[in-house]
């Protein structure tokens, strides 16, 4: 992790990495992939001077003390584009998205503000059905919206909709999660199948139809979170895997906790028809995005009291082990193929792109 | 290269004199063109690449080559070590 | 999925292996020519699993890698151009020009965008009549056929605004000239499936009869390629040096001849720079007289490309399988896929960004 600085000062950069490459942001930078962290690392932490000690921890969401009380805070900012996809519209992500960074920290999610940016020429009756998907799925989730912004920007610089929200919960007594807790032996579990969200979106960009409907997962994942932790199983660590799917997750987890991660493949949940159309596009279902799923990191001893539990719950149903963590290649995620060969899965370089390689 | 991915034609139409088909692959569909192979049509299974289908699976060789697959090392099995094929 | 999940079953895979095994006495050297398979033999981590006497040489057959640089900076110079909107499969998106890439132009205002299917730059173009668009259209004998078929759409459906930056590179030139280099080890060639599907099997008997070399046409899913392996490795141990057909689901001996006609029409042969490697003659498909107004290369008068490639890259060498890429220095240092020199670091199945992604373990460089 880079030092902090004064001021950033791009003549003198003396980390030997690449922001110098790009000297200007590309769409990489907002693939959540090495590009993004190499953001944050080298560019926003050294300005933001994080004399809290909180912003370095890099987690979902920010945990601070007030008081005796543990809030944690999360930001998210939602750009997707196609704003209506199918199963969900970008209100739904804006939502669920900031609930569950809130969630997988375990903490209570409480109260939301949402920021709005509109393009001058936005129909009145698409931000309608916006907001009143945000309205319903807070009260899903059980959040409240307290607070909100809107501005407006002139035609052509605005891409119809940015919406950021920031929330904020309560963590509660005893609970405490991290990559510090994070041991060799855990076993890594996901809460439901892969894939669904990222090739939903795709599937409106890429043109194609689905015979039957791949819809975006995108979800409120407090109430199943709360219901684990308070099973009394064992849960060190979670992780929602949105961009960069649950690569990126994993990976991200294994280099904080400096463990490895060994996976198995077949283990991990695919739609067949995620699949097939991972296949068609030549995506590795491992890198897709997902809104309504979780990973956890638990006690290997309490594995399958936390897969009884998450399966009983409709938004677990699908729950399932995929690997251990190991003392082996500390920071690296192996996985055993389909074959039985091994393959290092590492943080994806930016966001994927359809190949026909 | 060739990411020629294997789909079922479900349905044959015609565009600008152009024969075009949708193609479901294991869930995906997608619109194909079939100038490349007159001989397939709905419930032919095709390999697709970049838009268009390239040749006709043949069913029956690809269950010949499951067999051959399963059927390798199965004489070595039954009657135990043989000579080395090399001379 | 169908012709697609029983080509990957386990078992039979170890049953593959287990064969393989009993077939190996000695050192071989072997090349998958197609990018696609080197894909799926990194991704199901083939190589390992395969004895240690086996060594697979990854080919020149990401066409990706070997797109010439000065192509990739015309396409920058065209795709920058404000009356353009550049299309290209997402695969090229990343390749490193002289000085930049796709990504990069598009973040400075270009309208890059990627498609799935030539026809859809044609669409573009029809939807866009004030713009120009221009498709990018790189690839093997395997993807030919479509580019073809789209410029005689676009001549028939009279689209003028639509033009075709062409850079195909063809095989069997390639494999000449690997074997005629003096420094050549491969001993054996899985031919690439999906390109013998559209042009058969006939170019390379006499590849096989002049380098007395076996050539085994195979598929993509792992028990394709690990057959196709069998296969070369069963004649390389029998002396033998035949062409064999190890993808008969999909590969006729004599190809498709509808396509080959269309490609005939309307491309012709030309000498190609291969990206690492240098020229090969008769090794590329340029569009034919009779369709030059479809040319982008006439059409955009992009002056002065000077192609430069970076002096650590080594990707020629990489290419034609004279060193892995874990022997370049640059390799995880200087040269990352997220800073790359060459471009087979780029390509998903680039032998270089391949053994980034999943050969790391065994190297010492550090993951950045």
């Amino acid at each position: 992790m880079s030092e902090l600085r004064d001021a950033v000062d791009l003549e003198n950069w003396s980390c030997p990495l690449p922001l110098r490459d790009h000297p200007a942001i590309v769409l990489g930078h907002g693939g959540g992939g090495t590009l993004s962290s190499e953001l944050v690392e080298h560019l926003f932490l050294p300005a933001y001077a994080d004399s809290a000690g909180v912003l370095s921890q890099l987690g979902d969401a920010a945990i601070v003390q007030a008081g005796s009380a543990r809030i944690a805070m999360s930001t998210d900012s939602y750009v997707v584009r196609p704003r209506f996809f199918p199963g969900g519209n970008i209100g739904d992500l804006a939502i669920n998205g900031t609930v569950n960074d809130l969630a997988v920290t375990g903490a209570a999610p409480l109260y939301l503000t949402v920021g709005m940016v509109l393009e001058e020429g936005l129909s009145l009756e698409e931000l309608n059905s916006i907001a009143a998907t945000m309205g319903r799925a807070a009260r899903e989730a059980g959040v409240s919206i307290v607070s909100g912004d809107t501005k407006v920007v002139d035609s052509g610089h605005g891409d119809g909709i940015y919406i950021n929200t920031a929330g904020v919960g309560l963590i509660p007594d005893g609970v405490d999660l991290g990559p510090h807790r994070v041991r060799p032996g855990d076993a890594v579990i996901v809460s439901g199948p892969v894939g669904m969200h990222g090739i939903a979106v795709m599937s409106v960009r890429e043109g194609l139809e689905f015979g039957s409907d791949i819809v975006t997962d995108s979800a409120p994942l407090g109430g199943i979170i709360s219901e684990l932790l308070a099973s009394g199983a064992d849960v060190h660590m979670m992780r929602d895997p949105t961009r960069g799917g649950v690569a990126a997750s994993l990976t991200e987890i294994a280099k904080a906790s400096r463990t490895g991660v060994d996976i198995v493949e077949r283990d991990v949940p695919v739609p067949d028809d995620v699949r097939a159309a991972c296949g068609f596009l030549g995506l590795d279902p491992l890198y897709v995005a997902n809104e309504g799923k979780f990973i956890a990191f638990v006690a290997s001893e309490d594995a399958d009291r936390a897969l009884d539990l998450l399966r009983g719950h409709p938004l677990g149903a699908g729950a399932t082990r995929i690997g251990t963590v190991t003392e082996e290649h500390p920071g690296i995620v192996v996985a055993r193929t389909g074959i039985g060969g091994t393959r290092v899965v590492d943080l994806p370089l930016a966001e994927q792109l359809p190949r026909i390689c | 290269m060739c990411l020629g991915v294997p789909g079922r034609v479900e349905d044959v139409w015609e565009a600008d004199g152009t024969r075009m088909a949708t193609v479901d692959f294991g869930g995906v569909r997608k619109e194909v063109c079939l100038a490349y192979v007159p001989q397939v049509g709905v419930g032919d299974y095709t390999i697709v690449h970049v838009g268009f289908a390239l040749t006709k699976l043949d069913e029956a060789s690809a269950l010949e080559t499951l067999e051959l697959f399963k059927s390798v090392g199965l004489l070595e099995e039954e009657f135990g070590p043989t000579e080395s094929l090399s001379p | 999925m169908k012709y697609l999940d029983e080509f990957g079953d386990p078992e039979l895979a170890q049953r593959l292996l287990t064969e393989i095994e009993r077939t190996v006495t000695q050192p071989w050297a072997i090349m998958e020519v197609c990018g696609g398979q080197t894909h799926t033999i990194i991704r199901n981590g083939i190589d390992q699993l395969l004895p240690d006497d086996v060594t697979l040489i990854h080919g020149p057959g990401c066409p990706v890698c070997v797109t010439p640089l000065e192509m990739i900076d015309r396409a920058l110079a065209i795709a920058a151009r404000p009356d353009v909107i550049f299309c290209s499969f997402g695969d090229m998106l990343r390749v490193p020009g002289s000085d930049k890439d796709l990504f990069r132009v598009k973040s400075e205002g270009g309208d890059v965008r990627v498609v799935y299917s030539p026809l859809d730059a044609v669409r573009l173009a029809q939807a866009n009549p004030d713009k120009q668009v221009v498709f990018f259209g790189i690839g093997f004998e395997t993807t030919a056929p479509a580019n073809a078929m789209t410029v005689q759409m676009a001549r028939k459906l009279g689209v003028p605004n639509f033009s075709l930056l062409v850079s195909h590179v063809l095989v069997p030139p390639a494999i000449t000239a690997l074997m005629e280099s003096p420094t050549r080890r491969v001993q054996g060639f899985l031919a690439a499936g999906h390109v013998c599907t559209v042009m058969g099997m006939s170019e390379y008997a006499p590849l096989v009869e002049k380098y007395q070399v076996p050539i085994v046409v195979t598929g993509f899913e792992p028990l394709d390629v690990l057959e196709g392996i069998r296969r070369t490795l069963l004649q390389l141990e029998e002396g033998r040096a035949d062409l064999e057909n190890a993808y008969p689901r999909a590969v006729a001996p004599e190809g498709n001849p509808v396509a080959q006609a269309v490609v005939h029409d309307v491309f012709e042969k030309c000498d190609r720079q291969w990206r690492g490697i240098g020229m090969i003659p008769q090794s590329g498909w340029r569009l034919a007289p009779a369709y030059a107004e479809f040319d982008a290369e006439t059409r955009f008068d992009v002056t002065a490309i000077v192609a430069d490639e970076p002096e650590e890259c080594r990707s020629g060498e990489v290419l034609q399988g004279l060193i892995t890429p874990l022997e370049c220095g640059a390799f995880g240092t200087l040269c990352t896929p997220r800073s790359p020199l060459g471009a087979p670091m780029v390509s998903s199945e680039g032998a270089c960004a391949a053994y980034y992604q999943f050969r790391r373990l065994e190297s010492p460089v550090t993951a950045s």
